[in-house]
């Protein structure tokens, strides 16, 4: 021990603070290191055995076991092995998706990770993950939500980038009267269309009424919701979305972007990727934030984030709390973001942001642009249950827009199940 | 006699060995039912109990679940001043329609095995061919069904476009029609499967009763309704209750090729259990134990059915 406190003083003096800190903890961690992960994609899957190779480079006598799980099939059998084989590090989203893990006591309270400057670091997330007061999580990644657009087919019909709620309009009868569609989107999964309600609803409300309602606070029979509703109605009836939307997936309406069929899709950041692929150029493809409808309100923003946890039946809970020690750190971060990598924005302020055109701009509307405040996303923002009735419903409007009372009094019923 | 008399009493025969016969049976029978009590009969009676509960499926149900009687079952079938749940009725209403439509796969089977019940060259490949639905996967049935069905451009769609009209959003885009398309999709390998009962069913047909009935000048349509059919009787009950099972069942079709979409339209009971528990957005253990408990209600009705059938069937055999 004392030879030990020896050679850290000695380092201590030579490397500084931080670097004998790191030293003796590494020292520390042994034994088995399980994380469990559902970044299944290639270049996820990349990113996340990377990150595990780093981590067990700085811990040589940790080994660390990495079990990556189809994204999909991850969602169903994280209830199963939380409590029947915990790892000592998951994935999983923030707010409302990690409620339920968090009430039945599954993950462990990780607040002494976010002590002090974490919590400046991270401090946009901290809200997502903290529950009565306890932080249960820390973010790796999130991304922006925006229109992504059709620069060229833009330039060519004489059209900018809208700010208002009129010149958006104004745009979309300019395309559609040229036979294009305005928005391409994928309902068959539901989700797309709760990122449409997501914006409409922060734009016509604000976010501090979509908040509430998808808190449970609002009544969705009110004035404001229906007022949303009527705004999108209006994109609705101008048939500014492709057809058939409900019989594709959110891939298969790509291709009417890339074909010019459709001018801008309403979108993560994750879409730029296959676009790309597809042979759009950066010359062809651009973002702008989602327009203002009802002015003077501060914009909110969409921006889902993904997160670590550690399961509350972890056997290393040690080493896996220094793990997400080092997945927070702004290094890291600034890594796995980057555009070989995952290509989405660090979380970690201190973190840089790639020089990509997309990452440049998301980045700069969540930090400057954004005063409203960062929603999830409406499938986590709102309880499961809520978030299934309310995505089906967006859905049904999207087809039988006449059906709107009906829809709202079944979600209005099911929020007074709910919460 | 006496040697055998005498080695009788010197070794009096263990418990055992006394009563061999009629324990056998049952010891061969342990594993089975077994099993049977522990992965099947149990799991219902804990259906039943769990359907008690509202609980969101982590942790312990004693912790984390708390007892509400029949709430649940009164928020499905709207008792007790609960608003019914519309969900819940379209899955049921859902499940007729399969019931009813399914039963076609019957007479078609039976349409093709007839007609396949000849000698011609190259007849097995024939017969191979028609079985082949049958032993593909459901869910590539599904996944082939449903680029048949796409909208623009999927054959379904150019199809019907002869013919000069247009599902508007697709088959399975359709609320109206989709139910429809995906129970079309289950026709096609069921009905190979009662194709494949009668083939076999006609194997056995009496070849001297046909004769007999030839010679008193029956053909025709009377000959299949007065000599065949009867004849095929214990195929059409197989075929009966396998497809009424399959058409309860029907969960891997519905969720390969809609996913219980669009907007819930084709859920059916099956579906919806899974969707309240074990899907992306399940977590309602309690209440989906519920429903579990109404399709296992239908399905014993049908299931008592069949094994009143079966038993009748016997006794009349042994009489």
């Amino acid at each position: 021990m004392r030879s030990i406190l020896k050679t850290s003083f000695a380092a201590f003096v030579a490397a500084g603070i931080a670097a004998s800190a790191m030293q003796a903890n590494a020292q520390s961690l042994t034994g088995t290191l399980s994380i469990f992960s559902d970044m299944s994609d290639p270049a996820p899957r990349a990113v996340m055995e990377d990150m595990a190779a780093r981590f067990g480079e700085m811990h040589p006598e940790l080994d660390v076991q990495v079990t990556i799980i189809d994204r999909e099939a991850y969602k169903t059998q994280i209830r199963n092995f939380l409590s029947a084989n915990p790892p000592d590090v998951a994935n999983w989203y923030a707010a409302n998706r990690m409620l339920p893990y968090v009430e039945a006591g599954l993950f462990d309270d990780v607040s002494d990770i976010w002590e002090g400057q974490m919590s400046e670091e991270l401090a946009s997330t901290k809200g997502a993950l903290t529950v009565d007061g306890a932080q249960y999580g820390v973010p790796y990644t999130y991304y922006q939500w925006g229109i992504y657009y059709r620069k060229d087919l833009f330039e060519q019909f004489g059209l900018s980038e809208p700010s208002t709620w009129e010149e958006e309009l104004a745009n979309c009868q300019t395309l559609l009267d040229n036979g294009i569609k305005c928005y391409a989107i994928g309902t068959r999964f539901l989700w797309t269309a709760g990122g449409w309600f997501d914006y409409l609803n922060m734009r016509t409300n604000g976010y501090d009424f979509h908040a509430r309602l998808t808190n449970g606070e609002e009544s969705w029979t009110s004035d404001e919701v229906r007022a949303t509703f009527a705004n999108w109605r209006t994109l609705i009836d101008m048939g500014a979305f492709i057809d058939d939307h409900q019989s594709l997936d959110w891939q298969e309406a790509l291709p009417f972007v890339v074909n010019g069929q459709a001018a801008s899709y309403l979108m993560g950041n994750f879409v730029v990727a296959p676009l790309r692929e597809a042979g759009l150029t950066d010359d062809q493809l651009d973002f702008y934030q989602f327009v203002e409808i009802t002015p003077g309100i501060p914009r909110g923003e969409d921006a889902p984030t993904d997160t670590f946890h550690i399961p509350s039946g972890a056997q290393n809970k040690e080493a896996a709390r220094e793990f997400l020690r080092f997945v927070v750190s702004a290094d890291n971060q600034t890594l796995i973001n980057n555009g070989q990598n995952l290509g989405q924005l660090p979380v970690n302020a201190m973190s840089s942001v790639d020089d990509d055109k997309f990452l440049q701009q998301g980045f700069d509307m969540l930090s400057n642009r954004a005063p409203g405040g960062i929603a999830q996303f409406f499938d986590r923002d709102a309880p499961a249950e809520m978030a299934a009735a309310g995505m089906e419903g967006f859905q049904e409007f999207m087809v039988f827009p006449d059906n709107l009372d009906d829809i709202l009094e079944r979600l209005e019923a099911t929020r007074q199940d709910v919460y | 006699m006496t040697i055998s008399t005498d080695s009788y009493s010197q070794s009096p025969r263990g418990w055992y060995k006394r009563n061999e016969i009629a324990i056998t049976p049952w010891l061969f029978l342990a594993p089975g039912m077994a099993f049977f009590a522990v992965y099947v009969i149990w799991p219902i009676w804990q259906s039943f109990g769990m359907s008690l509960y509202d609980w969101n499926g982590l942790g312990d149900i004693d912790t984390n679940g708390t007892y509400i009687g029949l709430e649940n079952y009164n928020k499905l079938f709207g008792l007790n001043g609960e608003r019914a749940d519309r969900n819940f009725q379209i899955s049921l209403w859902n499940n007729v329609k399969w019931l009813v439509l399914y039963l076609l796969a019957i007479p078609l089977g039976l349409f093709i095995a007839l007609f396949l019940n000849q000698n011609v060259r190259g007849i097995r490949l024939y017969k191979s061919l028609f079985f082949f639905p049958f032993v593909i996967s459901q869910v590539v049935v599904g996944l082939v069904f449903s680029w048949f069905y796409l909208p623009n451009g999927g054959l379904f769609s150019i199809m019907t476009g002869w013919f000069g009209f247009q599902i508007q959003g697709g088959v399975l885009g359709n609320p109206t029609t989709a139910t429809y398309g995906i129970i079309a999709a289950g026709l096609w390998p069921q009905t190979a499967y009662c194709m494949i009962l009668y083939l076999t069913g006609l194997n056995a047909v009496d070849p001297e009763q046909v004769e007999a009935a030839r010679l008193d000048g029956a053909k025709g349509r009377k000959m299949l309704w007065y000599v065949i059919l009867p004849q095929l009787k214990p195929a059409t009950f197989i075929a009966f209750v396998v497809t009424i099972i399959g058409a309860l069942r029907s969960f891997d079709l519905v969720s390969v090729m809609t996913g219980g979409g669009p907007f819930g339209s084709t859920r059916v009971l099956s579906f919806y259990v899974f969707e309240k528990s074990l899907s992306e957005r399940g977590l309602q253990y309690g209440y989906a134990a519920a429903v579990a408990v109404v399709l296992f209600m239908i399905m014993l009705v049908f299931i008592s059915y069949f094994l009143w059938a079966m038993y009748k069937d016997e006794k009349g055999a042994r009489s």
